[in-house]
């Protein structure tokens, strides 16, 4: 008994120890951004201050950074959840044999380096459009690079997620809607598509996050132009100022919020589908009861 | 320009090499209630979906990865010169690897970085296993539903804190006057601060702390996947715990440790923020070398050589590996 005992205390001790170790880096961090000295200090803690974020507010190159990044994270969204819903229903339908290459083709940009994308990427479309000056002055631009560089691998990101989903798919829906006269297109938008949705949502946010967060691809895809994190980039390379401590509890704060907001809905979930699970049982209890003496005679 | 041009042949015969089989399967199957791809989808949609996943593994993919192999074979020259009659196909950019062009002695900065590199995303990996077994097989087997979606939670959440921010969060940790330093010293274990980061500690510190996460999710679910009745049996019949591990579990999440190994492997020997932000000042990190020849010495060629170099030894090193632990590429990508 006693030693099931010590192999819990155990466990715990390890599981804090992991989080320790995953949490407090961050945490030491957040609380720089809130003392008074200039060089980013946890203790001692000299006063307490929100300059840094007024600091961090009033920092140009990294405003537009920001801007930057969030249109590049459209960009990708936009791009790569698309392909990766195509991929999903090409790789559903294709032939066996064929399958696994194709499936090594599209997943093979998760595995490849960041690095060698980028630089693939920047080679590869320098040529494509230098070709004439129209098209170099239009499209040759760093955000442009970098929505095709990073599509390359979060689209394989959303096709594994919308897969997931797809093979869950029952094809005698869309059968059954053929039969009942609808059109191919029609079972897309009306039967297939919807019950995509949540797949699709959930490769949108993290098409967002991975591109928004994406330094190794981006740095060489961005060319002359900034996303926040190559800004920030700069700015850790430079020395350190509690100000990026700033961003990162910012960051931190809506993580923390979006986490919150996710446990509350999937709570609610939860609790709806236990209330209906018991409406159900009785229900089925009323319909025996009557049922049952008829079926009994 | 030629030789680039051939780059756009290759997909080409791909292509057709996909339609003959996909032909000839037909062919042998015949089922008349299979329907083709266009039947299927309508010849619209079908269009659409076929387009855009040719402009995703063509263009984006295959292309430019071709299209940076055949950059690599060409000398570096100014753009006026690009095509014309000096622009030959050359290994010189291979070659300089080995040995240095400018004293013709053998490189040994640049295949100390490799090899450093390697060697690192090797220990790496391996101590974020051990870190990450124990959870992962806590996750799976032991804890409650609710619990897991809360360690779950509480996993995913730093990760949205980009990589920069976190590499800065270890370097005011372990900087000469950060917290580590100030403790140790407070508690007198050292009189003179430690200089964590030009020992690279920060380095090792900060590639683990950067890829837990990547190593725990594939444990995760191959661990998740045993039947709990197993290890109860092996429990029953008297094996000890580390024996269940080695002999039942271990076996069997088998897939999901290749893949999880794999994944931080790849993404450890590619990093560049660890090394950046966390290294110390003499240590060369490959993929380093590699951003400074694009962006200090603006030489795309020899930088693309390397990070040729690099991608072909990490996908030997890992076959190699799969096959020693007798594991199918197959089962890794799953």
């Amino acid at each position: 008994m006693s030693s099931k005992l010590v192999m819990k205390a155990m466990i715990g001790f390890y599981i804090a120890l992991f989080f320790l170790y995953l949490f407090g880096p961050l945490a030491v961090m957040s609380v720089t951004a809130f003392n008074t000295p200039s060089y980013p200090q946890a203790i001692p803690f000299e006063g307490f201050t929100l300059d840094w974020f007024v600091k961090l507010w009033n920092h140009r190159a990294m405003m537009e950074g920001l801007k930057n990044s969030i249109i590049i994270g459209l960009g990708v969204v936009a791009v790569s959840v698309p392909v990766g819903l195509a991929a999903a229903i090409i790789m559903n339908q294709i032939y066996h044999r064929a399958r696994s290459t194709f499936y090594l083709v599209t997943v093979s940009p998760v595995l490849t380096p960041g690095v060698i994308i980028g630089i693939s990427t920047v080679i590869f479309w320098k040529d494509m459009m230098g070709m004439t000056d129209v098209t170099k002055a239009w499209f040759y631009k760093g955000i442009i690079l970098a929505i095709l560089g990073q599509s390359s691998f979060v689209a394989a990101y959303a096709l594994l997620i919308i897969m997931a989903r797809l093979q869950r798919f029952d094809r005698a829906q869309e059968e059954a809607a053929l039969d009942l006269g609808a059109s191919h297109p029609q079972v897309f938008w009306h039967i297939l598509l919807p019950f995509l949705k949540p797949a699709m949502i959930s490769a949108g946010v993290i098409a967002f996050l991975s591109s928004f967060e994406n330094y190794n691809t981006t740095t060489f895809a961005i060319l002359a132009d900034k996303t926040l994190v190559t800004v920030l980039a700069g700015e850790v390379r430079q020395g350190t100022t509690p100000a990026l401590s700033a961003l990162a509890v910012i960051i931190i704060g809506l993580s923390l919020l979006g986490a919150i907001i996710y446990e509350v809905m999937k709570r609610r979930e939860e609790a709806q589908a236990e209330r209906s699970k018991e409406n159900a049982k009785i229900a089925e209890r009323s319909d025996l009861g009557e049922a049952g003496p008829a079926g009994l005679k | 320009m030629s030789s680039r041009l051939f780059v756009f042949l290759v997909p080409l015969v791909v292509i057709a090499i996909f339609w003959f089989m996909a032909r000839a399967e037909k062919g042998k199957h015949h089922d008349p209630t299979h329907k083709g791809f266009f039947e299927r989808n309508g010849t619209a949609l079908g269009i659409v979906f076929i387009a855009l996943v040719a402009f995703w593994t063509l263009f984006l993919v295959t292309l430019p990865y071709l299209y940076m192999v055949v950059e690599s074979f060409h000398p570096k020259l100014p753009p006026a010169q690009r095509g014309g009659p000096t622009d030959v196909l050359t290994i010189a950019q291979y070659k300089s690897f080995f040995i240095n062009p400018v004293d013709n002695e053998i490189n040994t900065t640049h295949i100390w970085a490799f090899v450093f590199s390697i060697i690192t995303s090797v220990l790496v990996t391996a101590v974020n296993f051990a870190i990450c077994y124990p959870l992962a097989y806590y996750m799976a087997q032991a804890g409650t539903a609710q619990k897991v979606r809360l360690i779950m939670l509480a996993l995913i959440v730093p990760y949205w804190v980009n990589e920069i921010l976190r590499a800065f969060s270890l370097r005011l940790l372990l900087a000469s006057k950060g917290l580590i330093n100030q403790a140790l010293m407070g508690l007198g274990i050292t009189s003179t601060p430690i200089d964590f980061l030009s020992i690279n500690v920060g380095l090792y510190v900060g590639l683990s702390y950067a890829y837990l996460l990547v190593m725990i999710f594939p444990l995760y679910n191959a661990i998740e996947s045993l039947d709990k009745n197993q290890i109860e049996a092996a429990r029953d019949l008297g094996a000890p715990w580390w024996k269940i591990h080695r002999d039942v579990v271990i076996p069997y999440a088998k897939p999901g440790i290749a893949s999880g190994c794999t994944m931080v492997f790849m993404l450890a020997a590619g990093s560049l923020a660890a090394p950046q932000f966390l290294g110390g000042p003499s240590t060369l990190w490959f993929t380093s070398i590699v951003y400074d020849f694009f962006f200090q010495a603006f030489n795309w060629p020899r930088g693309a050589a390397y990070a040729f170099i690099l991608l072909t030894a990490c996908i030997a090193f890992v076959l190699l590996m799969l096959r020693m632990f007798k594991v199918s590429l197959g089962e890794t990508i799953k």
